[in-house]
């Protein structure tokens, strides 16, 4: 028995593997294999100031957040995955998120004609307002569909895409129309290359335009309004069309974006029946040394998920673009703007320009200067008839008129930012913004005295001294002054750096106006971090404020918190 | 005798594989981007007359990134002149922030090639989690370095390892703390 085996194997060996291992070789001659890897993990600890208690913290001390995506290349193919474990997940993310899998993978096959996608993908049709699927590992944000997604470019200049499947959502396994199917199909045209006469032209003129539908089998829904249930009627197919323009003429460009959805109601609009509309738009016009930009958009009733019943971040199949500049520094993302879907009209203005060295005002090593404007409103809202309230749901909701200014601000940023280099070795960054937030409108929270709106200066100074080649040291001195909220905020960072290696720094913010001398907490914060080539690991120890981070316009909350926090991010 | 079998097939056939290193970039993936007029531009276009080349993925509300390119910036000129090597600055502006990006790099008179990748198709296709993230292309278009992060200094290494690449040094795991 034994000697046949071996005379199996044996066989095996000359007939089989050795001609193989050759194409084996070719095989892995010609593939590639690439990936990413983030590991966040926190060991907190009971804050009593903070209001952490163990009781609270109920023994899940450590909480870690991780993925690692590989992807492989062979030829016209590529297969991935990302795996993904929240054991549990730390604190300000779903709880939904607890658990470990796989929760993205795809073939791919792509030539010049042709491209298939099988799995889950990534897609924006246009500027997103129809339809884009994306993910922000910062926010616990994935969107993706697993579906077909299939992309086709008959000549130079086309573009046709169409995808078909469901969204994650969490863990949720599909099945039985547990959330909607969504489709949707694109079509782009760029003309430079499309007209052989219009190749050389210094206008550029790109047209598209896109259709989305999302199947949801819900017929009907008992909805609870005041003493009475209503038993609505549910459109089980919601369509959200329309087209863009981009014109790009020599230093201007000009893109606008227009879409309108079929009525849609849904938890987030509380079951209206209006249709929805959006607008957005930008100009731009830049030239050496000059920038300016004016962006505007009006959005109508146009949160569009595949499950209507869902209100969080979750399941969103368009993007809803803030037009508001987002702000970086510790003290200027206090009060950060999310995207207001139910409705909001906005504009926002930013100028940036450069004085060239040795000139009157640039001085010796010349300097740059930007400002910025935004606003965002409300959007009139005026009762359908004369029985019915504004938004009972129901029913049409209001009417409104497009591009119509409500009265009530959300929110208002005035900001200005001077780069200035001093000399080889000094350089600044000085920044003043003047903010008006509706807390109400963003947060769905009044402040403590029962008011909506918080005004907030805000000031930092960001100075670097590069001591050697290698060394620099920088610091940052802010300050946030409010009558509202929890008062006055003043922070400081000192950051040391050794190129190309390690970094280490202390920081500190501290609310000493806060109008309860109690809540007058220090958030000291202790980091460092070492980075290898594309490695980078960084540890820290301290508090994080309560707060919100936004990516996009796309928010997450994020608890008062005290511990140690590890961070592992690598890719190859 | 099967187990020696399967270990010298998978030796066979993983030794080869892995001195030729599968986890090189031979070439960019070829995704769909724009470049910054809002025009198609496909990323096997990305290219420099078999000299270096830089790509830097950035995005206008990232601060290391910014103070990234300006560093760069000011010592560019200089760069080209003496290594002919060329950045691409992709951002992955999203809708929201794309039209502020021509306008940031003219108000910042910054003269690289830049390309917007509004959907971060070409970023997930390079593998990059954060940014700043910058790739180091040899003149038959492999990635011989990549690094994430900025600290001031780290211009100095990315042009000493340019140099290196122009005189034909092998530069696939330089040692970081012998730059100078």
């Amino acid at each position: 028995m034994k000697k046949n085996q071996n005379f199996f194997w044996g066989l095996i060996t000359t007939l089989f593997l050795f001609p193989s291992i050759a194409t084996a070789q070719d095989l892995i001659k010609g593939s590639e294999v690439h990936g990413n890897t983030q590991l966040d993990a926190i060991y907190y600890l009971p804050d009593a100031k903070l209001g952490i208690t163990d009781t609270t913290l109920d023994g899940r001390l450590i909480r870690m957040n991780g993925y690692t995506e590989v992807n492989y290349t062979l030829g016209n193919f590529t297969a991935g995955m990302r795996f993904e474990a929240y054991l549990p997940p730390l604190l300000g993310y779903d709880a939904k998120n607890e658990g470990l899998g796989v929760p993205y993978w795809y073939v791919n096959y792509k030539n010049e004609f042709l491209e298939v996608t099988a799995g889950n993908f990534y897609e924006q049709f246009g500027y997103g307002m129809m339809l884009r699927t994306y993910q922000e590992w910062t926010l616990g944000f994935d969107n993706s569909i697993r579906g077909l997604r299939v992309k086709v470019t008959p000549i130079k200049g086309i573009t046709f895409k169409g995808v078909y499947g469901i969204q994650r959502f969490y863990w949720d396994p599909y099945n039985n129309n547990t959330r909607g199917i969504v489709k949707g199909f694109d079509a782009d045209f760029y003309l430079n290359d499309i007209f052989p006469s219009m190749a050389d032209s210094k206008v550029k003129l790109t047209l598209g335009g896109s259709f989305v539908s999302n199947f949801q089998k819900d017929k009907t829904k008992d909805y609870a309004a005041g003493n009475q249930i209503l038993v609505m009627k549910l459109p089980q197919n919601v369509a959200n069309y329309g087209g863009r323009f981009n014109l790009n003429i020599g230093d201007f460009n000009w893109f606008a974006e227009y879409a309108h959805k079929v009525n849609d109601p849904s938890s987030v609009n509380k079951y209206i029946y209006k249709d929805g509309n959006g607008v957005f738009t930008s100009l731009s016009y830049s030239t050496k040394g000059l920038g300016l930009s004016l962006m505007s958009k009006w959005i109508d009733n146009m949160s569009y998920k595949s499950d209507r019943t869902i209100t969080n971040n979750m399941v969103d199949i368009n993007y809803l673009p803030a037009i508001t500049k987002e702000h970086t520094y510790a003290l200027a993302t206090m009060y950060p703007y999310a995207t207001q879907a139910k409705g909001e009209i906005g504009i926002s203005g930013t100028v940036t320009f450069h004085l060239k060295k040795n000139s009157a005002l640039g001085g010796k090593t010349g300097m740059t200067i930007a400002a910025n404007f935004s606003q965002v409103n409300s959007i009139i809202r005026n009762p359908v008839n004369d029985i019915d309230t504004v938004g009972q749901p129901g029913t049409l909701g209001y009417k409104t008129k497009v591009f119509g200014i409500g009265n009530e601000v959300y929110y208002q940023d005035a900001n200005l930012e001077i780069t200035k280099k001093f000399s080889k070795k000094w350089k600044g960054i000085f920044t003043y913004l003047y903010q008006t937030y509706n807390k109400w409108i963003v947060e769905a929270h009044a402040l403590p005295d029962g008011s909506t709106t918080v005004y907030a200066q805000i000031g930092v100074a960001d100075v670097t001294w590069n001591i050697t080649k290698k060394h620099s040291l920088r610091g940052e001195l802010q300050g946030l002054w409010t009558k509202q909220d929890k008062g006055n905020w003043v922070a400081g960072l000192v950051e040391f750096t050794i190129a190309p290696q390690w970094f280490f720094s202390v920081q500190d913010q501290y609310n000493y106006g806060n109008p309860t001398t109690a809540l007058r907490l220090h958030y000291f914060l202790f980091s460092a971090g070492y980075t290898y080539n594309s490695t980078r690991v960084a540890l820290s120890y301290g508090r994080q404020r309560e707060g919100v981070i936004c990516v996009g316009g796309v928010c997450r909350y994020v608890p008062a918190s005290s511990g140690f926090t590890l961070t592992l991010t690598s890719s190859f | 005798m099967k187990k020696l079998f399967l270990i010298l097939l998978m030796g066979w056939i993983m030794i080869p594989g892995f001195t030729q290193s599968i986890f090189k970039y031979k070439k960019l993936p070829a995704v769909d981007i724009q470049d910054i007029k809002g025009s198609p531009f496909n990323t096997s276009e990305i290219t420099n007359d078999g000299k270096p080349i830089i790509i830097d993925f950035w995005a206008t509300w990232c601060k290391p990134c910014v103070r990234e390119l300006t560093s760069i910036s000011d010592v560019y000129d200089d760069w080209v002149k003496e290594t002919g090597v060329k950045l691409y600055a992709v951002s992955v502006d999203n809708s929201r922030s794309v039209s502020l990006v021509a306008p940031l790099v003219n108000g910042k008179a910054w003269d690289y090639t830049v390309l917007l990748d509004v959907n971060s198709d070409f970023k997930r296709a390079m593998n990059v989690g954060l940014i700043p993230q910058t790739f180091l292309l040899n003149g038959k278009g492999e990635v011989v370095w990549q690094h994430t992060s900025f600290a001031e200094g780290d211009e100095l290494l990315l042009i000493d390892l340019v140099r290196k690449l122009i005189k034909g040094e092998d530069i696939s795991s330089p040692d970081p703390g012998n730059s100078k």
